[in-house]
Parts: C-alpha cells; structure tokens; sequence
C-alpha cells in the first residue's frame, strides 16, 4: 500500500495523481452547476442565447450604424457575434472561476482534494455555454447565406486557445478572491470595460488604419485581440491574412499566464482553507 | 493487525491571528504601502515575517500514532486544537511544521452534508456527494440502494433538498458518508444532529464500521459515545497532547483535570471589615475530594464556602443557586434548610460544607450563584455566576436509554413492577 505523506511544502508529489483521481468530481461540479445554472428560470437555457442576441443587436447598432465602422463586405451581425462568442466565453468563464472558490468556500474547509478543480469546472461550465451559444451563430450564417471559407478547419486551435487564456486568468482571479475579495468588483469592471477595449464590435484592422501599425501591436498586447482575430479569420475572412503579430502575442501571453497561473495557485492553495 | 496505519511526528500548525491580518490584509493596503512607502513596504513584509509574538499554534508538537483497526476518541475542550488536528489529516490545512505518515485511504466526514446543492434533488445530491467524499460514479451506483434504504427518504428522491425537513437533510447526508469505505475514517461531532432515534442508528453505523476492521478517528463530546464506541483516545489541550492511552483512562484523566471549570473561588482582595457576611473561598470536590468543577453525573459532589461573619446574624443564610445553561433555576438551597427554620451565623470563621447527591443533576453546564444574606432584608455578598460546573455525561441515564428525556433534573427512582398474570 502506498503511503501518503503529509508534510508543511510537500503535497506537490501527490497533487497531479490526485487531479487524475478526482477527475470525476471535475465532471460532478460542472454537472452541477449546468443543472442549478437555470433553475427556477422559465427560459431555462434559451438564456445562453438571448444573451448574445441582445448583445449582439446593441453592438450591431453602435458599432455598425452609429459608428459607421468598415465592414469589410460582411455582414455586421456575423462579424460581432464572431467576436461576440470568444469575449462572452471569457468573460463568464473570468467571473465565474473567479468567483468559484469562494461560493464553494463549504467544500474548501471541509473537504479535500485538489482545489485546481473548482476553477476548472466552472470555465468548463461557461465552455457549455459557448458552445450552446455557437449554435446561434450557426442559426444567423443560415440566415445571411454567408459559408464560412476553408481556414474554418484552423478554429478547434483558437478555441483552445480561448480555453487556456480563460483558464490561465481564472486561476489567477480565483486564488487572488481568496484573499483579496476586492476582485468582486474589480472583475466587473474588467468584464464590462473589456467588451469596448476589445475588438468585440469592429475589426481590428481598425485601428492600425486610424492610428498606424505601432498602435495596433500595442493594442494586441491584450491576448483576447489575437483570440477574437483567429476567430473571425477562420470563420468569416480566409483571404486575408492573419495578423501575426497579434497572435503570437496572444498565443505568449496565454502560455504565460496559464503557466504563472497555475504556478500562483498552487503556491496559494495550501493556505484557502485558512484564509477562506 | 498492529500495524500503525497513521504515524503522527511533531506536528504544529500556526495561525496567524486576525487583529494582524486585518490592518494589513486589503488589497488597497497592500497596493498602497507597496506603492507609497516601498521601502516601509519591504520593511514591514520582513517584520511581519520574523514577528511570532502575533502568531497563534493551535497545535504543539503533536505526536501520535494510531494502529490498523484502532478506535480513537480525540478528546479535549473547544480549541484545544481536536478540529484543527482533524483538518490536518484530511489535508485540508497544511501542518506549519512536522510530519504526518498515512497507509490506506483516507475519508473525512467534518461536516454532514458538505456540497449539499439545495437546488438539486436528493438522487442528485447523493452523486454530487459522494464524488466530493471521493466515491467514484461506479461505487456509488452499486449503493445508492443502500444509500436510500438508510437515509429513508424514498417518496422525496426527486424533490430538490431545500424542500426537505432537516432531518431528512441530515438522513440522507449521514447516508452518503456512512456507505464511505475508506480504511481509515476520520469523523467530527456530526452525530451531535438529527433525532435521538437516527443518531442510534448513526452510531450503530459507526460500531458496524469499526468492528470492519478499519481505523476511526472520531471526536465527540459525549463521554458516553466515546467509552462505547472507541478503543483507545486522545487528550487535548491547548495544543498539545495531555494524554493518550486506552479511552477509559483518557477519559478519566479528562474528567480530573478542571481544564475549564476550576470548581474554585478564592477572595483575592482583603475581606471587608464592615458588618455582615463575605466569602474567603468556594470549592467544588468531586466525589474523590478533588477541587474540580468537572463533575461525574453518577457521582455527587460537595460544596466547601468559607466566610467570615463580621457580627452574629440570626437570619442570616449562606445560600446556593444551581442554573443550567438554558438559565432556568434548577435548585435552591441555603444552610438553614436541614433546620427547618432560622439558624443565626455567629460571628466568626465558618466553614459551610454541602453535598449534593449523584444522579441528580442532568449533564451539561451550570453556574452556581452563591450569596451571603438576610433574607428580605440585607445582602451581604453575592457570587454570581463565578463558578461554573460540569456535569460530564458519563452513563446517565439519557445515554443509556439513548432517550430524549426532557427535565433539568435527572433522579434515579425506584419502580416497583407488580405483575399480575
């Protein structure tokens, strides 16, 4: 019989093992919260898509018809929601992992297994989200009779790229909750100011036309730049090229934080009981 | 079977406490000092590091071992660090130093009903459950019958548990945690919920795991449970170990030592001089002659109140009142009782002496107000509530009976049964 260890800065030999071992609590918290999420709601589900449309129809009119922004010969709605899906799937999969431990603060004092689980599962309860919201998008390209080019095959890698970049700031804002529950505002706010600092409503292209090349490299510092780019190269513009080095900014940035995340909650992890 | 499945070496785990944290635990505090005053900032992190004078150990070099298919009760008084202990071997806190040695699998049950979603029915809450206690989907498949059974709640399976009586709350979550089959299970004062009849079956539970061959780590207040159920035990206090040995022994030694209820008043300031009655000192002896307010409820104890009458009063009277924790007034009684009428307190030193008789008072906590006085007329001195006593459930009657039996007093009365075939 193998023998556990417990000992002050140690549980890091066991800590990957026990992920696989309770891999199927990963499963049950994510079930969980699917199944409370529309509880007592009489749309039930259909919220996932509501959200976006109405979303969707505010950022169509400001952007499109007040704003006047180019298009690029398609369809204003089909280019939102194209950004639209990534950003709200990072958004909620931000407040919601960053939220996780502390509305499971029950499970943390009294239960053990690897608390990387609890962020985990809920980005992937928003990833059910997105995808059921994906369905929309399907629903609207129908509608404009628009057939999406050929790089769409590249789309499954910056899914998973908006996966790991949610993933890698969830952990940081879930472990920073913990301690600093000043992040119960500040997540808001990042949610709500990124929707207009991200390039959710417009091309990006926009602003190295406007404001020069220097402008746009700067501007895709913020790694949902590259992600929202990706996007809409594969499902909307297969001609034109992407914009380099806005991905390999995001694709860095995600590594980065993916990696410092998990590194900064698994340094933090030790003390959630006792700080919770 | 003596293999020692736990081995425990010198483990102690330090709190920060919270007056520290809380002037310098925001955010903004943080952003600000580290911004503002970098170097105060990096001063101040490395003061707060060296600094231990703020710190608080809720356990002290800690060492213990438990063998395969022990019982054991872990026994102390509130934060004397039993919880804090628990939390440690089921990793839920680190040990801030030592080392702790475990062979088997490990289940903790600190709470019953922890992951409860009340949103979510009672066959979704047994899945949800068992997967936080570490029960896999196949495992808890092949109970979940069982689960049921136990827990009797059938007809409400499909109901959401926020509908459900708190009884059938604790039912099913006690359910789910009992069909755990770790080889060693680690459970905190949970069956101190739900009705008299369900915590039988509880314990029943627990014995039937127990006699299983596996390892219990068990805390509990009842002194009673704790002598039935457990082989050997723990004591406590302040951190550290007091005591381990067979239960019987560290139950005792739990009972001796007034590790809170002294039992004992003694005047630290100088005695008044006017006219009238004051206390020198009140002590409590338990039924071997120790002064101790832990009180066996088999056993009676005595009352030692010492004063000084300063004049000879013919009314006067020494009088004790007994209240239970609920404030209700158990008894009354003065020093003139067994006269039957007035008896004066001449001037002088007196040592008044009480006993009162075992299987009388219910178990739980009491404070005693003791006065000095004339009745109607003049108080002369009043003890209120500076003692306290315990009476340690150690086989009364409502622990044998496993009843619910209601009153403050608890007699053993003679029934006589006379049959007529």
């Amino acid at each position: 019989m193998d023998k556990l260890i417990i000992e002050s800065g140690r549980t890091e030999r066991q800590y990957w093992r026990d992920l696989w071992k309770y891999r199927e609590l990963f499963y049950f918290l994510a079930w969980r919260d699917l199944l409370v999420r529309y509880k007592q709601t009489t749309v039930g589900v259909a919220w996932s898509v509501i959200r976006p449309f109405l979303t969707l129809i505010v950022l169509t009119l400001v952007f499109g018809k007040l704003g006047k922004m180019p298009s690029g010969g398609i369809p204003y709605p089909l280019l939102v929601l194209c950004g639209l899906l990534p950003w709200q799937f990072f958004s909620t999969a931000l407040s919601e992992s960053g939220n996780s431990l502390v509305t499971n603060s029950n499970l943390i004092s009294k239960v053990y297994f690897p608390r990387l689980i609890v962020p985990a599962s809920s980005v992937i309860t928003s990833f059910v989200d997105f995808l059921i919201s994906a369905m929309f998008l399907v629903v609207l390209m129908v509608w404009y009779q628009f057939v999406p080019p050929m790089t769409i095959i590249w789309l499954p890698l910056f899914v998973l790229l908006a996966l790991g970049l949610s993933v890698g700031v969830g952990l940081w804002i879930a472990a920073l909750m913990v301690q600093y529950r000043d992040f119960r505002f500040i997540v808001p706010f990042i949610v709500q100011f990124g929707l207009y600092i991200s390039p959710v409503g417009f091309w990006s292209s926009v602003v190295s036309e406007r404001y020069g090349e220097n402008a746009r490299l700067l501007y895709s510092c913020n790694p949902i730049v590259g992600v929202i780019d990706g996007f809409r190269w594969c499902l909307l513009d297969g001609e034109h090229l992407l914009y380099w080095p806005a991905l390999l900014l995001s694709v860095v940035g995600t590594v980065l934080l993916l990696a410092t995340g998990i590194w900064y909650f698994r340094k933090m992890e030790r003390t959630f009981a006792d700080l919770i | 079977m003596s293999e020692s499945v736990i081995e425990v070496e010198k483990i102690s785990k330090r709190y920060v406490l919270g007056h520290q944290r809380a002037k310098g635990d925001g955010l903004r505090h943080a952003v600000e000092t580290a911004v503002r005053r970098p170097i105060e900032w990096l001063r101040q992190q490395k003061r707060a590091a060296l600094d231990e004078v703020e710190d608080f150990w809720a356990l002290k070099n800690v060492s213990f071992e438990v063998k395969q298919g022990e019982v054991v009760g872990i026994i102390g008084r509130n934060g004397a660090g039993k919880s804090t202990l628990l939390k440690i071997l089921s990793r839920i806190t680190e040990p801030t130093k030592g080392k702790i040695q475990i062979a088997g699998r490990v289940a903790s049950l600190l709470e019953v009903g922890t992951g409860f979603h009340p949103e979510l029915t009672g066959r979704e809450n047994i899945f949800l459950n068992g997967a936080i206690l570490g029960m896999n989907r196949v495992e808890i498949r092949q109970k979940f019958d069982e689960i049921v059974a136990f827990s009797e709640v059938e007809k409400f399976l499909d109901t959401p548990v926020k509908r459900y009586s708190s009884g059938m709350y604790v039912r099913l979550a006690f359910a789910v945690a009992a069909h755990l089959e770790p080889e060693i299970l680690i459970v905190d004062e949970v069956l101190a919920v739900g009705d008299a009849q369900f915590q039988k079956k509880c314990l029943g539970k627990i014995g039937q795991v127990a006699k299983g061959g596996r390892t219990i780590l068990f805390v509990s207040h009842n002194m009673a449970v704790m002598r039935q159920l457990c082989t050997s035990g723990l004591l406590l206090r302040q951190g550290s170990v007091l005591k381990s040995g067979t239960i019987n022994e560290v139950v005792d030694t739990y009972m001796a030592v007034g590790l809170h209820h002294t039992g004992e008043w003694i005047r630290t300031a100088a005695l008044p001089t006017r006219s009238g009655i004051f206390f020198r000192s009140v002590k409590i002896f338990n039924h071997e002659g120790i002064v101790s307010g832990h009180l066996d409820v088999r056993h009676g104890f005595t009352a030692e109140i010492k004063v000084k009458a300063n004049g000879t009063f013919s009314r006067g009277q020494i009088a004790i009142r007994v209240t239970n924790h609920d404030g209700f007034v158990v008894l009354t009684t003065c020093n003139s009782d067994s006269a039957g009428d007035y008896t004066p307190v001449r001037e002088g030193e007196h040592t008044f002496r009480v006993q009162l008789p075992g299987h009388l008072l219910a178990p739980g906590n009491y404070t005693l107000q003791i006065a000095a006085h004339v009745p109607q007329m003049e108080l002369f001195d009043l003890l209120d509530n500076t003692l306290s006593i315990c009476v340690e459930d150690t086989g009364s009657l409502r622990s044998v009976f496993r009843d619910e039996r209601l009153g403050a007093v608890e007699p053993v009365l003679a029934w006589e049964d006379e049959v007529s075939s």
